[in-house]
């Protein structure tokens, strides 16, 4: 256990020796902080409508103003933050499992299948993204549900492709072929020898789809289709200030920053995490 | 290379056709009788049952989905709900507003992400270049609905320069470009940062080479050598790229048209959805499907052409 906290704290001190690394980092430990402590930061409820509140610009009572109901921007952003937040964590998670389980049987499985997999894999990528997102809601109806699904048919080409790449190298390397003669099951070879080798360039996939997923899941909202009011959103609260953009532009400023700065601390950080990890990639 | 061009052209196809396939179960798993929805509520059962063959519904299954199939690869994508106008007309009537805008977005990110990536590249290492090279990152990373908005905020709404929604007047070319400024560049401006990176690494890779070398020996100047020499080498793989680049730069343009309330395909499916009227979602979903898989599949030959390690590869 030891081991693997010095690991982490040598990686740490990696990053934070870059620049970029260390703005990236600080912008996602922000957005994790004010996410998880929202209802300490701001002592206002993010759902409470005081229809004499409404329109206020931004002041030491409202931080960052009211929007059309009255209700504080500056709460509703530290909670839609829990919204992003959610979201990317859990649709990263099943699109990992779903990726995973794909690429191996693609890369490890018969040829038909792999032929099958990645005809499929091209097929959603044929989509263009906002196109897939607007037929599922037809679908599906607009919901978080809705987004969830969006983003782990986006993502999971993606990280199916690079498992089902890793695999393939890998079955012919000599340690796999000697633990096949040696009788292991195709399970435990799967399990000991080819997961753990591929969760490296897998991690630097996840920390720069993250941006990817928050902006499909603010978009969505944007556009009406994601999360349903009066749950706070970040594309919701742009979306209510895109509506009343020429009185009181600081509603769309206060929807716009929060997506601005998490997408930019996690693709910096991304940036970073690759630099560090797999040098092959880095830009020279 | 006819091989290679065979191939790739059969894969689209199969694509296009999975594709078809996805949509088609789609529509039938939507909750409701597309005939039902489309008359609403006060619609009489006789109504329902007219339009019910008249849209194919009373046909088995497998008939249907056979029609649907053959039909859109001849054009045919069923009539529109609200006017019964053939869906492909309306979408062809929205495309050029939407490829107009993709174009001028391109311009936008090749026009200052080639000449941003070569000065990167030809300073390498300095303080110049990493500032580029977090400008790049940046502008790819922040979605292109908040360029968008931030955008219109600036440039509409406070400084008044520019008009905030609308595609211009109509037969008027100046008015039309000037319209199109905002929304273009809320489209083109993450790919700024990808053209910028993805010219600058090839750069860089086609100034150690050794006739640029030899161009050096011979004393020809820095600013020949770079953009006639080895810009015009660098360029080729972003080529590929730039297919790549259309197809979400279309997912770019369905925001950038409802944010500025511009005609175009984006629009056309949003306001289908609002309205429930689904055989013009579907229709324009196919549409743009088709046209993202024909780029890439012109990039893919383009690249082929020009690359012949790539033929190989399929």
């Amino acid at each position: 256990m030891s081991a693997v906290v010095y690991e982490m704290k040598k990686s740490l001190l990696k990053i934070m020796r870059e620049p970029l690394g260390a703005l990236g980092i600080s912008l996602v430990i922000l957005m994790i902080f004010s996410a998880i402590f929202a209802d300490l930061i701001a002592s206002a409820d993010p759902s409470k409508i005081s229809p004499r509140d409404r329109f206020l610009p931004p002041s030491f009572d409202h931080l960052m103003g009211t929007d059309q109901l009255g209700r504080d921007l500056f709460a509703r952003i530290l909670h839609g933050g829990r919204i992003a937040l959610a979201v990317a964590l859990f649709t990263t998670a099943v699109s990992l499992i779903i990726g995973t389980v794909l690429g191996l049987l693609a890369g490890y499985g018969p040829r038909w299948l792999d032929n099958v997999l990645l005809l499929l894999f091209d097929t959603v990528k044929s989509f263009p993204t906002v196109m897939l997102a607007l037929a599922l809601v037809t679908l599906f109806g607009p919901s978080l549900t809705s987004v969830i699904i969006v983003v782990v048919l986006v993502n999971v080409p993606g990280y199916a492709r690079i498992i089902r790449t890793q695999t393939l190298t890998l079955k012919s390397a000599e340690f796999v072929t000697a633990a096949q003669s040696m009788g292991a099951s195709t399970m435990r070879i799967l399990r000991v020898h080819m997961l753990p080798n591929t969760i490296g360039p897998l991690l630097i996939l996840v920390s720069m789809d993250i941006p990817v997923v928050i902006a499909i899941e603010a978009g969505m909202s944007f556009l009406g289709l994601g999360v349903r009011p009066p749950t706070p959103s970040w594309g919701a609260i742009l979306n209510d200030g895109f509506t009343a953009i020429r009185d009181t532009p600081w509603i769309a400023v206060a929807g716009g920053l929060p997506i601005i700065l998490t997408t930019l601390g996690f693709t910096f950080l991304g940036e970073t995490l690759r630099d560090i990890f797999d040098p092959r990639m880095k830009r020279r | 290379m006819l091989k290679y061009i065979f191939n790739r052209l059969l894969l689209s196809i199969v694509i296009v056709s999975v594709a078809q396939f996805l949509l088609f179960t789609m529509i039938y798993l939507i909750p409701g009788d597309p005939a039902a929805v489309a008359l609403g509520p006060r619609a009489t059962e006789a109504m329902r049952k007219t339009l019910e063959i008249k849209m194919g519904l009373d046909k088995p299954l497998i008939i249907q989905f056979w029609n649907f199939f053959t039909g859109a690869w001849t054009g045919d994508l069923g009539n529109e709900v609200l006017s019964d106008r053939p869906v492909f007309d309306v979408v062809l009537e929205q495309l050029p507003y939407t490829l107009a805008l993709i174009a001028c977005g391109m311009t936008w990110s090749i026009a200052l992400g080639i000449p941003l990536g070569c000065y990167a590249a030809v300073r390498r290492g300095g303080m110049v270049d990493r500032l580029i090279g977090v400008l790049s990152v940046g502008l790819i990373a922040v979605p292109s609905f908040v360029v968008a908005i931030y955008a219109m905020l600036i440039f509409a709404v406070s400084l008044q320069w520019l008009p905030a929604i609308g595609a211009g007047e109509q037969g008027q070319l100046g008015d039309q470009l000037i319209h199109l400024i905002l929304p273009s560049l809320a489209v083109g401006l993450g790919w700024i940062g990808y053209i910028g990176r993805m010219v600058r690494a090839s750069m860089l890779e086609v100034l150690e080479a050794s006739h640029i070398k030899t161009a050096r020996a011979f004393g020809l100047p820095d600013r020949l050598i770079t953009y006639r020499y080895a810009l015009t080498i660098a360029i080729l793989p972003t080529i590929t790229l730039l297919g790549v680049g259309i197809g979400q730069m279309l997912s770019s343009a369905v925001f950038a048209e409802i944010v500025f309330a511009r005609p175009g395909v984006g629009k056309l499916v949003y306001d289908a959805i609002l309205t429930r009227n689904y055989p013009l979602v579907t229709g324009a979903v196919l549409v743009t499907t088709v046209l993202f898989v024909f780029i890439n599949l012109l990039a893919d030959i383009m690249i082929g052409v020009l690359d012949p390690r790539v033929r190989s590869r399929l």
